[in-house]
């Protein structure tokens, strides 16, 4: 199988502070991966690497293309979605603005609109506010709709970070469940960034833990999660 | 979430912190500068002396922009206004009251500072380019207003007002223009050290708050109001004071001296010599008052252009002002890394 | 009442000038978030481009095109060479940068066409609008133009993709970014519109002030106020905006005394801090919640 993400030795600097110290892992395609850790431990900086927003060294390499010197939207359009800390939702547009920015770079008219078919599907609740400002959206249809955006670019590879932030437990299931058939249907690389670990390692095949900026933990999803030793010391339960 | 269609930014400061550290000059650069400033006058042209006289002024005026900018981060294009203010305020004591010149320059003070404060109340809700805007109004109206037919008997009017030049005191052998420059040089460095003392005190650190996050400020028990208008009149004052020592010198007021192009000329020496870093504020007054006749100089009908253009070229090499420049060569010359410097 | 139906009609009038410059204000906000201070002298010079065109014998429509083409070019190269470099300073900085520009502008201009002013023509001729003796046939063809620039503004921004792209880069950078959006460049095509419409609001005004490299220097901040007071993310309450300093102008002359040419500016500048302190977003705009 082909590597879809491959890291090495990278290291991410915040001006004169190092948020990462040599990370290494790679994500298989259509893989589901979750990057666990506490609070400023590094994961949304890793995120931030891969699109270069954020100063690094290293390797990252994207089904071989090395990211070296790309700016952010280069590295978007190699099909890597990021939904960002936040969201990131275009408030003052509506939903279905947001989406159609999700396809900004694509010029296949016909299949852009089916494609927002296809999110309304996936997410009825879009649907049905889709002439409103995204910004008077709740939390959960706000997360919903960056997701939705993310997936408009028609991603080789999806990056998540703490989708389940401020969001109600059912409504993160939904999430979560939405999210993995994306990953088996439309054959999706996906990875999650979140300090929810039980959650996030139902859904996952492989995790990867970090803690202030380095791998301490990496294996299958459902190991970690029963080894008790490794849910108390680095994920709290 | 916000029910509202509104905007919703994370404040990024308009005006960028300048650490404490690099607030000032190093001790040897210090003194070493103090001496030149003492001894050159003994040594140099009449003229030269006037030309050193107006550095010193219109480097307090841009320091008190930097107070207000630099320090509390409120942009300001109306500090002509108070120039105006306290010039006219010194000429019209002197040659309508008669007062000795001196007295003249702490009342001169004083009125700007009150007009500052006065200023900066309804200027509290104003901010950015909002702000840029209203004390723009300001430095537009005065002018006009000193044109006006009913205060001629006072203001001179167009005319303006002719202020007699003093002699130094005591009988004492040197020129006029050496004593004003003494006279000028004393008051400049007492009000020098006063603004580093004021900057580095609770109040500066006051102003630095608001600057940075007025909101957390404020939240943090920082009286906003209070201090942003406090830093608009100790702005206003120090310029008044400047204006009064340069209607003196100047020996001359009118009303188009005091137009909005001082109030840009000002800026522009504000961000030339660094924003924050008040002994910037003199490197941004040379620049301001001697660049444009070196522009003229190179190319007579084009000066305009050749200003603007020695300006680009200086904002694309040290983007941050001369704090830039003169920090990396302290960090050299004493071999320590440089004072942090924000990006 | 009918001497104030009067200068309300002339305010208008004047006020159309305003409302043209004020669009490209906002129209260059929207890109940057700053105000050009040299987009005055900019669209002076685009001005003075087409005078030079229809001096060479180009009639004026074909001038027009040119000089459109020409802004639009000059807007995009002045930012791509002169700010994108400075993209990362601060902001005071980039502020001493546009005041630098406004120096190089006004001084070439001068140089090469000197300070006599000249006479502009206008495409809609001189003679009174309608037989009114307050509107000319000049003046209406300035709204006329103005509110078609308007409409085809927002159609531009709500129906187009590239609009779409532009609002999204304006509004949060980095998210335009992560779907793919080169936001620089996003930038030095708003330079480039705000060019162009400046340029034809210079084209427009020429004919009443006539030509001369300082004639944008008054027109411009009453642009500015215009703008804020409209709200500076609102090209709607741009123009309405230019219309009510227009208006408001008129009627501080004429009704408070004492006030003369040389205090209109200020009386219109404090009208319209007065209104920011009220509402600090402007009339039309959105109000913006700053967070910590």
């Amino acid at each position: 199988m082909t590597a879809m993400l491959n890291i090495r030795d990278l290291r991410a600097y915040y001006g004169q502070v190092q948020a990462l110290r040599g990370i290494n892992f790679s994500l298989n395609e259509g893989s589901m991966t979750t990057l666990l850790g506490a609070n400023g431990a590094g994961k949304t900086t890793t995120l931030r690497a891969i699109c270069n927003m954020v100063r690094w060294t290293g390797a990252i390499e994207v089904e071989g293309k090395p990211l070296n010197g790309r700016t952010t939207e280069g590295v978007v359009r190699l099909g890597i979605a990021h939904v960002p800390q936040g969201r990131g939702t275009f408030t003052t547009m509506t939903v279905e603005e947001n989406l159609q920015l999700g396809a900004i770079t694509r010029t296949d008219k016909k299949e852009i609109a089916s494609d927002i078919e296809r999110m309304y599907d996936h997410f009825p609740v879009l649907k049905k506010r889709y002439t409103q400002q995204a910004g008077t959206l709740s939390g959960g249809e706000q997360q919903m709709l960056a997701v939705a955006r993310a997936l408009m670019l028609r991603p080789r590879l999806m990056l998540l970070d703490e989708p389940s932030f401020g969001l109600a437990p059912l409504i993160v299931r939904d999430l979560f469940k939405i999210l993995g058939k994306i990953n088996r249907e439309d054959k999706v690389t996906i990875l999650v960034v979140e300090q929810n670990a039980q959650l996030a390692l139902e859904l996952a095949d492989q995790a990867y833990v970090i803690e202030t900026g380095r791998i301490v933990m990496s294996g299958n999803a459902n190991e970690i999660a029963n080894n008790e030793d490794v849910r108390k010391s680095y994920l709290g339960y | 979430m916000s029910a509202a269609a509104e905007d919703v930014v994370t404040e990024v400061p308009t005006v960028e912190a300048v650490s404490k550290r690099a607030m000032t000059l190093g001790l040897g650069t210090s003194i070493a500068l103090l001496a030149a400033l003492i001894i050159v006058p003994l040594f140099v042209k009449n003229f030269i002396i006037f030309q050193m006289t107006m550095l010193l002024i219109y480097g307090l005026a841009v320091l008190a922009l930097n107070i207000l900018t630099g320090g509390s981060g409120q942009f300001s294009l109306g500090q002509s206004a108070f120039y105006a203010l306290g010039a006219y305020t010194s000429a019209i004591l002197m040659e309508h009251a008669n007062m000795n010149y001196a007295l003249s320059l702490p009342i001169a003070g004083l009125i700007s500072f009150a007009a500052g404060f006065l200023f900066g109340l309804p200027a509290l809700r104003l901010s950015g380019v909002y702000l840029a805007l209203a004390t723009f109004a300001l430095a537009t109206t005065i002018p006009q207003v000193l044109k006006l037919g009913f205060l001629e008997p006072w203001s001179g009017g167009v005319q303006g007002l002719v202020v007699t030049k003093p002699d130094a005191p005591f009988g004492l052998p040197i020129s006029q223009d050496m004593w004003l420059y003494y006279f000028t040089l004393a008051i400049t460095l007492a009000i020098y050290v006063g603004s580093v003392n004021l900057l580095r005190s609770r109040s500066g650190r006051a102003f630095m708050a608001i600057r940075d996050n007025e909101i957390a400020a404020s939240a943090m028990g920082v009286d906003v109001a209070l201090y942003k208008t406090l830093a608009f009149g100790v702005s206003a004052g120090i310029t008044g004071i400047a204006g009064g020592l340069g209607a003196i010198v100047v020996q001359f007021v009118a009303p188009d001296g005091y137009t909005i192009a001082l109030a840009i000329s000002l800026f522009l020496g504000m961000v030339v010599g660094g924003v924050g870093w008040l002994p910037g504020s003199f490197i941004g007054a040379a620049f301001t008052i001697f660049v444009p006749n070196i522009a003229e100089d190179i190319h007579k009908g084009l000066s305009g252009a050749v200003f603007g253009a020695l300006l680009f070229i200086v904002i694309f090499l040290v983007p941050h002002g001369a704090r830039q420049l003169i920090a990396s060569l302290e960090g050299r010359l004493s071999r320590k890394s440089p004072d942090r410097l924000r990006r | 009442m009918e001497l104030f139906t009067n200068q309300v009609l002339a305010g208008i009038a004047t006020g159309a000038i305003y409302a043209c410059m004020a669009l490209a204000v906002v129209m260059i906000y929207q890109a940057i978030d700053h105000l050009n201070f040299a987009q005055g002298e900019m669209a002076m010079f685009s001005t003075f481009i087409s005078w030079q065109s229809m001096q060479w014998g180009v009639p004026y429509w074909g001038a027009f095109l040119v000089t459109l083409a020409f802004s639009f070019a000059g807007g995009i190269l002045i930012e791509r060479l002169l700010f994108k470099p400075l993209a990362k300073a601060p902001v005071l900085t980039n502020v001493a940068g546009f005041i630098a520009l406004y120096a190089i502008i006004n001084s070439v201009a001068g140089l090469i066409w000197d300070f006599t002013i000249k006479q502009y023509p206008t495409p809609f001729g001189s003679s009174p609008f309608l037989g009114s003796q307050l509107i000319s046939t000049h003046q209406a063809g300035m709204i006329g133009v103005t509110v078609l620039l308007l409409i085809a503004l927002y159609f531009f921004f709500q129906f187009t993709r590239m609009g779409l792209a532009m609002r999204a880069a304006a509004s949060l950078p980095e998210s335009a970014r992560l779907v793919g959006i080169n936001t620089s460049w996003m930038i030095a095509l708003g330079w480039g519109m705000a060019a162009a419409i400046g340029a034809i609001a210079g084209m427009l005004i020429a004919p009443v002030v006539f030509l001369e490299p300082n004639m944008m220097g008054g027109v411009l901040i009453y642009g500015f106020a215009a703008a804020v007071l409209g709200g500076l993310t609102s090209p709607l309450g741009a123009v309405i905006g230019g219309f009510l300093v227009g208006v408001f102008e008129n009627l501080a002359g004429t009704y408070i005394p004492g006030v003369g040419n040389e205090l209109k500016l200020p009386i219109a500048l404090a009208l319209i801090i007065t209104v920011l302190v009220v509402r600090p977003a402007g009339l039309f705009g959105q109000p913006i919640v700053k967070r910590v």
